[in-house]
């Protein structure tokens, strides 16, 4: 575990301000890991090695001379659905395939700012709407762990690039679950911040009142670096909260004793994997060993998060994606007729059919005559589960329970039936409806495929989690396993 | 719910969406089911309930002054466009 790849972000950031290696030498070790896995695990969409490297030149003379931020040299990945100027930002789709973004999201200007050095874009499931990364024009990512199972999605690529330690730490974003789950899947840790805690400028809109952006690493400390120099206000989204980001890591090394547990009765359910069931009350044993108080703790709404999430993301997705339209940008149809035939086709030929069924459901239950009994009944559905939060969080500091109902799946295995895939995500929707923050943790393993642990807090909560999530760590050692072939 | 095929077509067209004959019944299929699977919304007492407007309590939409913030790069922003002249897109003749 000696070498560089292993370092971890927050290690690479230490290591370059030491000067134990130049950050070409990182960059150089990563980009040779992503080239040479490409073909077993499709993680990347597009990989920009001469500008890496360029970047990386440029880092290690700032810290030559002594200059540089919190993450100088430390080479990342940006999912691409995160817009970055000057290079091709696809969002995963035939309609973006030749997109090519004239300014960079917050994010990816943040995150340059502090000196990381983008080493490529992520594949990912089709505008993110997908819990297997199957959905992607550019192909599914295999899970690391074992390449016939899926590795999660949405944010599927960021999550196996980071597991098979291609990359020290990516970002993700997170609309029900699509940067939990593939943390699960793949055996790493993921936080969704807070809505409004991430700018979403210039991340391609899915659900624009369910949407975060977020990060994927190997533990909680490099997400907390990470998260730390990614968040803040940003007058350009007008969600954005204005609201000072704390020092995520100076906080990493609180103490947790006394922490008031809540263990979500609805998510331990005759859905839950036996075997995710048991690393899942382990892990609670953990906790408890390290001074934390549980209690159980019910949410009775909570099972209707589900439908609610496939009523209002598919509302919101039929908006945001009208905008593909085959005028400004993106895919345009050969010798359109007239303008509505441009539209029509366009559109047809450049949505992939999940993408089609979303905008369709959304339309319908938009549509004059179904509004008030779909968008709005599930509006008010949202308001109650978002009650039973806030009422759980009177009493309890955070909740616990499993990220995803099993371990990775197989490659197919739930394409049929889009509600069998829309329940993969039961556990980690109910957060992103009340816009809550959440961390996966992996807490063991199921055979030989890992298994997460999920912790929600109350809203800007995002150091209380970091730091839970830390503890855990510092007492076990999952998070560090690396799978088979990519040691 | 079964949705019938002029009803797909029907969203279709809302939708801007053109369908081969081979789509229409396979959405027909999903579009039923994940109808049926969020009626259970139905069950839910909401009488005293508002939707939910903002994932942030108390929280709503910011304005911003209304004054011109943006700087003028349509020429590096139609490099993306289908098809351009003179700093125009160019779509099919809309009126005759």
């Amino acid at each position: 575990m000696s070498e560089l790849h292993h370092i971890g972000l927050a290690g690479a950031a230490a290591g370059l301000r030491a000067r134990r290696f130049s950050s070409v030498e990182l960059a150089e070790t990563f980009l040779k890991r992503i080239e040479r896995n490409q073909e077993t695990l499709n993680a990347f969409i597009s990989v920009t090695r001469a500008q890496a490297l360029s970047d990386a030149a440029a880092a290690d003379r700032a810290l030559a001379a002594g200059d540089g931020g919190a993450l100088t040299g430390v080479p990342i990945a940006h999912k691409d659905l995160f817009c970055t100027r000057g290079v091709r930002t696809t969002c995963g789709s035939c309609i973006l395939d030749n997109f090519v973004s004239p300014y960079d999201a917050t994010v990816v200007a943040k995150l340059k700012h502090a000196g990381a050095v983008m080493l490529g874009k992520t594949n990912m499931d089709e505008f993110a709407m997908g819990s297997s990364n199957e959905t992607s024009y550019y192909g599914t990512v295999r899970n690391p762990w074992d390449p016939r199972l899926v590795p999660g999605g949405s944010s599927g690529g960021s999550a196996a690039a980071v597991a098979a330690r291609l990359v020290p730490g990516a970002t993700a974003t997170d609309t029900g679950g699509s940067i939990r789950q593939p943390a699960a899947l793949c055996g790493i840790t993921g936080l969704k911040p807070t809505y409004g805690r991430v700018s979403r400028y210039g991340m391609v809109a899915f659900a624009s009142s369910l949407d975060q952006g977020g990060v994927l690493t190997v533990s909680a400390a490099d997400a907390a670096l990470m998260l730390r120099e990614m968040a803040g206000f940003d007058p350009n989204d007008s969600t954005s909260v204005e609201r000072e980001v704390p020092d995520y890591v100076a906080l990493l090394g609180e103490p947790i004793a006394g922490l008031r547990v809540g263990l979500l009765k609805e998510f331990f359910d005759k859905g839950l994997d036996p075997g995710n069931e048991r690393r899942v009350r382990e892990a609670l044993k953990v906790f408890e060993s390290l001074g934390a108080r549980l209690t159980e703790v019910s949410l009775p709404n909570l099972p209707l998060s589900v439908p609610v999430y496939y009523v209002v993301a598919p509302a919101e997705c039929s908006s945001n994606l009208a905008r593909f339209d085959g005028v400004r940008y993106g895919h345009r149809c050969e010798q359109p007729r007239d303008l509505q035939d441009l539209y029509r086709r366009s559109r047809g030929e450049g949505f992939g059919a999940e993408v089609k069924r979303r905008i369709m459901t959304g339309t319908y239950v938009l549509s004059a005559g179904y509004y008030d009994a779909y968008y709005l009944k599930a509006q008010r559905v949202r308001q109650l589960i978002s009650a039973d939060f806030t009422r759980a969080f009177a009493s309890v500091d955070v909740l616990i329970g499993p990220t995803t109902p099993t371990p990775a799946f197989a490659i197919g295995a739930k394409t049929a039936d889009p509600i069998t895939m829309y329940l993969n995500d039961i556990y980690t929707i109910g957060a992103n409806l009340a816009g809550l923050p959440a961390v996966s943790v992996p807490c063991g393993f199921v055979g030989k495929l890992p298994v997460g642990l999920q912790i929600v807090g109350p809203h800007f909560s995002e150091a209380r989690l970091l730091t839970a999530a830390h503890a855990y760590q510092r007492a076990t050692d999952w998070h560090t396993q690396v799978p088979e072939g990519y040691a | 719910m079964a949705l019938t095929r002029e009803q797909i077509e029907s969203i279709a067209a809302l939708a801007r969406l053109e369908l081969s004959a081979a789509e229409v019944p396979v959405y027909q299929d999903s579009l039923s089911r994940i109808l049926d699977f969020v009626g259970a919304l139905e069950r839910a007492d909401t009488a005293s309930v508002a939707p939910m407007a903002h994932p942030l309590p108390g929280l709503s939409q910011r304005l911003r002054p209304d004054t011109v913030t943006e700087q003028d790069r349509h020429a590096e922003y139609q490099q993306n466009a289908p098809l351009t002249a003179a700093g125009l897109y160019l779509v099919p003749r809309v009126i005759e």
